[in-house]
């Protein structure tokens, strides 16, 4: 049970194309995140699971039935709101009750439920309050817990720890992922932050302009972004991206030149690329090493933020920002010059249009 | 006004008046789930709107159009069927006239009567009460103790029925009343000044000003109490007059307020009628007559009865009130918009 | 005017009296006489008898002349407080006035006739409730109907407002079809079009419906008021979409999702639109007065109104009924002001 199958769905509003034909399938038991910027898509996408808004086309089945034509209430899910949308004027006990009541469930399976649901989240001593008097992060709770006695096939959860703060998102970020755990239950969770993508889902579906831009587990997304877009998009603080021209092809081995006229030189690993193309290098801030060794590109320090554990610099090469996320403390001073080596560094290649070229990590 | 969280849980009596209710409510959900299954959400939406919709329409659109046609026929008949088709004959009526700055020169003296009567009255009340709540508003927007007192007192007479504040008024004005006993004490023989033309005609305009005032100085009160204390402080550090900032700061940003309160006291100006009628029933003579009591008779009261000379009137009537109307929505859209760049 | 901008920066603890703060007290207390005044010598009146009434000048407090039943004379005789010729003072009962020249007899000899000078005796009164005022209507008039009258419509009618007014403001606020700005529009229109515009043609229809010389034709002329859609509009556009689709989830129809979310969040709005609704509908006169021709069918308003109007007006009755008439405006005025000043202030409707 859970099984979410998306064929060619699109939606329009008006004359505005806001999805463009996702294909997506998510299995049973998966915790999958749509992430992506702000007007993406990502929550019409999952409306659109939810039942909330109906596709303009394609098909979107969930165990194998198509669902289109089934009414929200009926489709079996449970949904989280990034506002928690709890019924302000019920009691906490209430607002978990609503749902099962319209299904003519039994009083006392009723009681059960949410004595049972009310443990697990450790909301039993608010239940007879009402939303407006519990903190932010009970009330999230409390929108768990009505998604959970409901017990659904599938849990959709639209930015659920946006409006809580930092210290309190990252441990209920662990506690979701402890609850998935527990319930193993298919899942799908909408964020606009990659952190929480990361360290939560099981694949991560990269949305942008209604469009999928990658599927794949984080540490796929991380290895090897498919495209420009989901380099920068996933990794903090985002890659570094060097314009160049490929001046020489050999044994595997490109020699680009930057604007400044310095040459790296980028392992190919088989990918089609000849001489005089126009390409990006993608290389990530933690990747750099700092040295004076002659062979590195000249960059000049703009500013130093020591993080104690960390020493983040901000350079520029040849009229290119670069960041730099040296370990350790380090003595710099902006203004001065510095030699940045790629040597140890994975480097990941794109074309003019943006896309990947080498496909083999 | 916004929603927000309720308070507390708990109406106690509130609670066990509504369980019939919430059965009752609980019992039609079944039907109605069935409706949403036929006939979709946007059908559900057509379900909530239909009752609204249904008696608007019959008892507001529909008169509303029937109207033009009811204005076009003759006889005393009331079923639109059963009347003649006579064209524009009541409008010629109407306008019947040798010299329309005199209304005994017309056919229909007394529709030219209650139209002179109306449009002086429209002028004098509308001028007073804009100035008496302007004044109001302003003193209650001193720092006062017990403001809310102070304003509940000017806004008392708004609820009582015109009825009532006709009686009230019919009461102090006659002979034996306040007003008379009032100026006795300064040796002034009792008068009885609803008999008098001139004073019946101060009386309605003195009447009406005295029942209404209190809700326009509300609006007005609202308007002033909207424009931030710092103005008026950043002003002073300006080494602003009083006076300038009087008008500079408070009338300009009142006005979007005074504009709509403004038309609102000439739109109901214009229909001026409940309280005027029990307090000078339009006397004496035609003294007070004004128009909705003029399409009040010539429809339904008075001895040979023509609804269609009392429709024509009142699409006149309905011809200055939609002007009016549109202005108002239209003043209160730009205060709106002028609202929002704040 | 430089004057009034002064005394409207003024600040109050500044440097004693300004002529502004007399104006302000002048205008406030005066205002409180104006305001206050008539309403208070109605209810004072409300309580004299029909002599009293007729008294020039008349007293604030109603007083009654003291009467003594004397042998020998049929009905009941004034009595007044006289002082004699010896300069000795009496209770006397007068029997007839002559010119300045009052025949008045004691109470305990009613066989001598004593002649006074009318500048001499002074009426014993009392101050005394007519409460008379109040009881006899309900006997000698349709009070008690007229009453029921006004109530049956202002309830009915104010449920149906609540409820239609409600479902109408909830389809045009929460959900998206077409026409849906158009009937919005034709709502407000509806601003434009008041009764004293439509009475000729909306009688016709009420009477083709059968509802001439019926509440019902009274009720429902009033329900569907764009004000009361309009406020509950406004009101519930700001509860959050978010709800509604949260309860679609928890599979709730869309009834459900109306009255036990949406009617219980829009509470507030709902009961000002209550409170003004009680009070226009109590408040009803000229529509009732067209459609009312039938005694029994009056409401309080039409007939205080044909009763005021009438050749002998009983002033004592009126003003008791009318009293009475003004009792529920004016507790709601006491109790429920605040939501309606707010509720005002904030839509800027009556």
């Amino acid at each position: 049970m859970g099984h979410i199958k998306l064929t060619n769905v699109t939606k329009s509003f008006g004359a505005v194309d806001v999805i463009h034909g996702i294909n997506l399938e998510i299995a049973n038991g998966e915790l999958v995140v749509f992430v992506g910027p702000s007007g993406c898509g990502k929550s019409t996408l999952l409306r659109i699971i939810a039942g909330l808004e109906k596709p303009t086309g394609g098909e979107l089945a969930i165990d194998g039935k198509v669902v289109n034509d089934t009414p929200a209430a009926d489709r079996g899910l449970a949904m989280v709101f990034q506002s928690y949308a709890l019924y302000p004027h019920m009691s906490v006990r209430q607002n978990l009750a609503f749902g099962l009541e319209n299904t003519k469930m039994p009083k006392a399976e009723i009681t059960e439920r949410i004595t049972e649901a009310a443990r697990m989240l450790e909301i039993e001593p608010y239940l007879d309050r009402r939303p407006g008097q519990l903190s932010g992060g009970q009330r999230q709770r409390v929108a768990i817990g009505r998604a959970i006695v409901r017990r659904p096939v599938a849990f959709l959860l639209d930015e659920p720890l946006s409006n809580l703060d930092a210290e309190l998102r990252g441990s209920t970020r662990a506690e979701l992922a402890a609850l998935h755990a527990r319930l193993s239950a298919t899942m799908i969770y909408v964020t606009h932050d990659q952190v929480e993508a990361m360290t939560l889902a099981d694949r991560i579906v990269v949305l942008r302009a209604g469009r999928i831009e990658q599927i794949g587990t984080p540490l796929e997304l991380y290895n090897s972004p498919a495209n420009r877009f989901v380099a920068g998009f996933i990794g903090s603080p985002h890659m570094n991206f060097l314009e160049g021209t490929v001046e020489a092809v050999q044994s595997g081995k490109a020699i680009a030149a930057l604007p400044g006229g310095q040459r790296i030189e980028i392992a190919v690993n088989g990918a089609n690329i000849g001489k005089g193309a126009r390409i990006t290098v993608g290389v990530r801030p933690q990747h750099i090493t700092v040295g004076s060794d002659a062979a590195g590109i000249p960059a000049s320090i703009k500013l130093v933020e020591a993080l104690g554990s960390e020493t983040v610099i901000h350079a520029d090469v040849s009229g290119q920002k670069i960041l730099v996320v040296a370990p350790g403390q380090h003595n710099l001073t902006p203004g001065t010059e510095l030699r940045l080596s790629l040597a140890a560094a994975p480097l990941h290649l794109f074309n003019e249009r943006g896309l990947r070229l080498d496909h083999a990590v | 006004m916004k929603a927000d969280v309720p308070g507390k849980t708990g109406l106690g009596i509130g609670e066990v008046a509504l369980v019939p209710v919430r059965l009752a409510m609980g019992l039609i959900d079944a039907p109605l789930r069935w409706l949403q299954r036929v006939a979709g959400i946007s059908g559900m939406a057509a379900f909530f709107l239909m009752p609204n919709m249904l008696i608007f329409g019959i008892f507001i659109l529909l008169p509303f159009f029937i109207n033009f046609a009811y204005s076009m026929t003759g006889s005393t008949a009331l079923f639109l069927s059963d009347r003649t088709f006579v064209g524009s004959e009541q409008y010629a009526r109407l306008f019947d006239c040798r010299n329309y700055l005199d209304p005994n020169t017309c056919a229909e003296d007394t529709f030219w009567t209650a139209v002179a009567n109306t449009g002086w009255f429209v002028i004098i009340q509308v001028t007073l009460m804009i100035v008496v709540s302007l004044v109001t508003a302003l003193i209650l927007n001193r720092e006062l103790a017990a403001r809310s007192f102070w304003r509940a007192v000017f806004f008392f007479p708004v609820l009582l029925s015109p009825v009532v504040v006709g009686l009230i008024w019919k009461w102090i004005l006659q002979r034996q009343g306040l007003l008379n006993f009032s100026l006795y004490g300064f040796g002034f023989e009792p008068y009885t000044w609803l008999n008098d033309r001139n004073w019946a005609f101060a009386a309605t305009v003195g009447v009406s000003i005295w029942a209404h005032m209190g809700f326009y100085t509300l609006i007005l009160l609202a308007g002033l109490q909207a424009i931030p204390k710092d103005l008026y402080e950043a002003a002073e550090m300006d080494g602003t007059r009083p006076a300038r900032a009087f008008w500079r700061i408070t009338m300009p940003l009142l006005a979007p307020n005074l504009l709509v309160v403004v038309v609102l006291v000439l739109i109901k100006a214009v229909q001026i009628f409940d309280e005027v009628y029990v307090l000078t029933g339009g006397g004496p003579g035609t003294s007070t007559l004004y128009l909705t009591q003029y399409i009040y008779e010539t429809g339904f009261a008075a001895q040979l009865r023509n609804p269609g000379l009392a429709a024509a009137a009142s699409i006149l009537m309905g011809v200055v009130l939609v002007v009016l109307t549109l202005l108002q929505l239209g003043l209160s859209r730009s205060s709106e918009k002028k609202g929002a760049r704040k | 005017m430089s004057r009034v901008a002064e005394f409207l920066l003024r600040r109050k603890g500044g440097k004693g009296w300004h002529w502004t703060d007399i104006v302000t007290w002048v205008w406030l207390v005066g205002g409180l006489f104006i305001m206050f005044g008539p309403a208070v010598w109605l209810v004072g009146s409300s309580f004299k008898s029909p002599a009293a009434l007729a008294e020039f000048p008349p007293s604030i407090l109603p007083y009654v002349t003291q009467k003594a039943t004397v042998e020998g004379y049929d009905k009941p005789l004034d009595l007044y407080d006289v002082t004699l010729p010896d300069g000795s003072k009496a209770t006397l009962a007068e029997v007839r006035r002559i010119g300045i020249i009052s025949q008045m007899v004691d109470p305990q000899k009613p066989g001598e006739i004593i002649k006074v000078n009318i500048a001499e005796r002074t009426p014993v009164r009392q101050m005394s409730f007519a409460t008379g005022n109040y009881t006899e209507p309900f006997t000698q008039f349709d009070f008690v109907r007229y009453l029921w009258n006004s109530v049956f419509v202002t309830v009915t009618a104010t449920l149906i407002t609540l409820v239609v007014n409600s479902m109408a403001a909830f389809a045009l606020s929460k959900y998206e079809f077409r026409g849906r700005t158009f009937a919005m529009l034709l709502i407000l229109a509806t601003l434009m079009v008041p009764l004293s515009v439509i009475m000729v043609p909306l009688y016709s229809i009420i009477s083709a419906l059968g509802l001439f010389n019926n509440l019902w034709g009274v009720i429902l002329p009033t329900v569907a008021t764009p004000t009361g859609v309009f406020i509950l509009r406004q009101y519930m556009l700001t509860i959050p979409d978010e709800l509604i689709d949260a309860a679609r989830m928890d599979k709730a129809s869309e009834w459900q999702i109306y009255w036990r979310i949406i009617l219980p969040l829009t509470a507030p709005a709902l009961a000002v639109l209550a409170i003004f609704s009680v009070v226009w509908r109590w408040n009803d006169f000229l529509w009732p007065l067209i459609v009312l021709s039938r005694k029994e069918l009056y409401t309080l308003q039409v007939g205080l109104s044909i009763y005021s109007g009438e050749l002998n007006v009983q002033w004592h009755f009126i003003l008791a009924m009318t009293v009475v008439t003004m009792i529920p405006v004016v507790l709601v005025f006491i109790f429920l002001q605040r939501f309606i000043t707010t509720g005002i202030a904030g839509t800027g409707l009556k």
